[in-house]
């Protein structure tokens, strides 16, 4: 495992492009904490965001792992070019000539997906407990590490994006197209929505939907604005009471880990049909 | 002797063409066999099987013994097919570092393999700065980084320029005065006959021949003459058993033997018989006259 690993290393980080991209995602991911400065100030009003509560705890598990997520987008280039480029290299076929197994390829690709989803998690963990030693009005650790499933449903939800790039990668074996069908699935996912509701009721769809893959994906960790106190106000000032579930369900966790499970198979599997 | 390959009845379809058709041939240590073809006779198809990157339709193939699984055997083999295959953006360094990594070799090899190929020198410039000769010599010393049982080399000399082809071949020469069992494929006869003592020629995907190179054709060799009285020798050839054909081509004499005969003892014979040669040769079929004959083209 560890010689695989070292194997992917030497891979990807002698290539510029993406040690610059592996650098500018966690540099950004820093970035989160400069949320904090952002600072108004309109005449008598004053207003930080820091002071708004989104970096209490334990809210600030949910909201730092649902705005890190969306940097996942770097780290899905990295992965799709590092498939795609063992294609337009030919490089693959000379791993497996110098014997590599197919399956070590295909694992030694999961374990890269897997460490990058772990380093990451680990970031956000780190950078939002300094956040929130810094600015949470709550300290008691029981507080502190309540809600620790957020970290949970990140890492799931890293993994399972990371797993479907890898197959995309695999699959259309040009770093551009495969990212292009990304777009495209997120379109179609949607399209099968609208249809089904189209078809039936809005119940039977969301219940359908909730099985697509980066719609499941989506649903481990939900959008945290609405849970805020100032949103909360907003809304019971127009009349309104939101009553949303805003958890991680382990139904949630085991549809993704399935579709990733079904990703790396697919991905093996094709590898082992395709002649070189 | 000991097996490094066999392969039994191996057959591989792409949709209804039929690249490799029921080849069956044994690889034994020690020997330089080369695997003769035009283009798109099932070379490199049948390579490609051997090596994991191709899957084959029906057959059969075992390295070694049989008892190790195909890519823990190609840990023990040194293989380039077609083009030289690298990371453009590492180094020549680091990409025999990660051939290390894959093959569980040891780092120290680099040094001494790219000393082999004369491209210590180069060895911290990126694969993509390359030309074409210097990839296919960082290819050689990336397949022989493990010490291999056998090298297999796939059209190393395809696309070089003249100098770049003597490099390679002056390489696979030394490579071969080692020891190692080599395995050529190639379409270029002079390459397989200047380098090779086994060749397995094919012809779309079916095997035509195979054993020794100088055996390819049983043939004693042949008798090219000239003298003053062509009718004459003509008319003694014909009633001599040890020829089987003689054949005159503007005024050139070719008699075609049966048995084993020195030119010396054939000089005396026509002398004796008052005939003075001004022109003899003995010669034998070129593998060029050979494989044509063999292929049918």
């Amino acid at each position: 495992m560890l010689r695989l690993l070292q194997i992917e290393y030497i891979k990807l980080w002698n290539n510029r492009s993406s040690r610059v991209l592996i650098v500018a995602y966690f540099a950004l991911l820093l970035c989160i904490a400069l949320i904090a400065t952002i600072k108004f100030d309109i005449g008598q009003v004053h207003f930080q965001v820091a002071e708004q509560g989104i970096f209490n705890f334990p809210y600030i598990w949910h909201f730092n792992t649902f705005v890190a997520s969306w940097l996942k987008l770097f780290l899905a280039i990295i992965i799709v070019s590092m498939m795609a480029n063992e294609y337009s290299n030919k490089t693959i076929k000379q791993n497996l000539i110098d014997g590599l197994s197919k399956w070590e390829f295909i694992y030694s690709k999961f374990l890269t997906v897997l460490s990058f989803a772990a380093i990451s998690t680990v970031f956000v963990f780190i950078v939002s407990l300094l956040l929130g030693l810094l600015y949470s009005d709550y300290n008691e650790i029981s507080i502190i590490f309540s809600d620790l499933e957020y970290l949970l449903a990140y890492f799931v939800k890293l993994v399972g994006f990371f797993s479907f790039c890898l197959f995309l990668g695999m699959l259309v074996k040009r770093s551009a197209f495969a990212l292009g069908f990304l777009v495209l699935w997120q379109a179609f996912e949607g399209i099968l929505y609208a249809v089904i509701r189209w078809q039936s009721d809005g119940n039977m769809a969301s219940a359908i939907a909730d099985f697509f893959p980066l719609n499941a994906m989506g649903n481990l960790i939900k959008e945290p604005f609405t849970r805020l106190n100032a949103a909360r106000t907003v809304a019971s000032q127009i009349g309104e009471t939101i009553t949303k579930d805003y958890s991680v369900h382990w139904f949630e966790i085991a549809i993704v880990l399935v579709w990733t499970a079904l990703f790396i198979y697919w991905s093996y599997a094709l590898l082992k049909r395709r002649d070189l | 002797m000991e097996t490094i390959l066999s392969i039994q009845n191996l057959t591989k379809k792409f949709g209804y063409l039929t690249a490799v058709q029921d080849l069956s041939f044994t690889i034994e240590k020690g020997n330089v066999y080369g695997i003769l073809g035009p283009n798109g006779s099932g070379k490199s198809t049948t390579l490609g099987i051997v090596l994991n990157v191709v899957n084959k339709t029906s057959g059969d193939f075992h390295w070694f013994d049989g008892t190790v699984s195909t890519h823990d055997a190609l840990k023990k083999v040194g293989a380039i097919i077609e083009r030289p295959n690298f990371y453009p953006y590492m180094s020549a360094e680091k990409n025999l570092e990660l051939v290390c990594r894959i093959k569980g070799v040891p780092y120290h090899k680099i040094q001494e393999k790219l000393e082999v190929v004369g491209l210590a020198d180069r060895k911290d410039s990126k694969f993509r700065s390359y030309s074409l000769g210097m990839k296919q010599r960082l290819a050689i010393a990336s397949a022989l980084l493990n010490d291999p049982e056998i090298l297999i080399l796939d059209e190393p000399t395809n696309g070089l320029d003249p100098q770049g082809i003597h490099q390679i071949r002056q390489l696979i020469k030394q490579i071969a005065a080692d020891g190692t069992t080599i395995l050529l494929a190639s379409h270029l006869l002079d390459e397989v006959e200047k380098v090779c003592s086994h060749v397995v020629v094919l012809r779309k995907g079916k095997k035509l021949y195979s054993g020794r190179v100088d055996e390819m054709i049983a043939s004693h060799g042949f008798f090219e003459l000239k003298c003053s009285t062509n009718e004459k020798a003509l008319a003694l050839l014909q009633n001599n058993r040890a020829f089987r054909e003689i054949k005159e081509e503007n005024g050139l004499l070719t008699a075609f033997l049966d048995e084993p005969m020195e030119a010396e003892v054939f000089n005396r014979f026509m002398f004796d018989n008052g005939i003075v040669l001004s022109h003899l040769v003995k010669r034998k079929e070129s593998l060029e006259e050979q494989f044509l004959a063999l292929t049918g083209s």
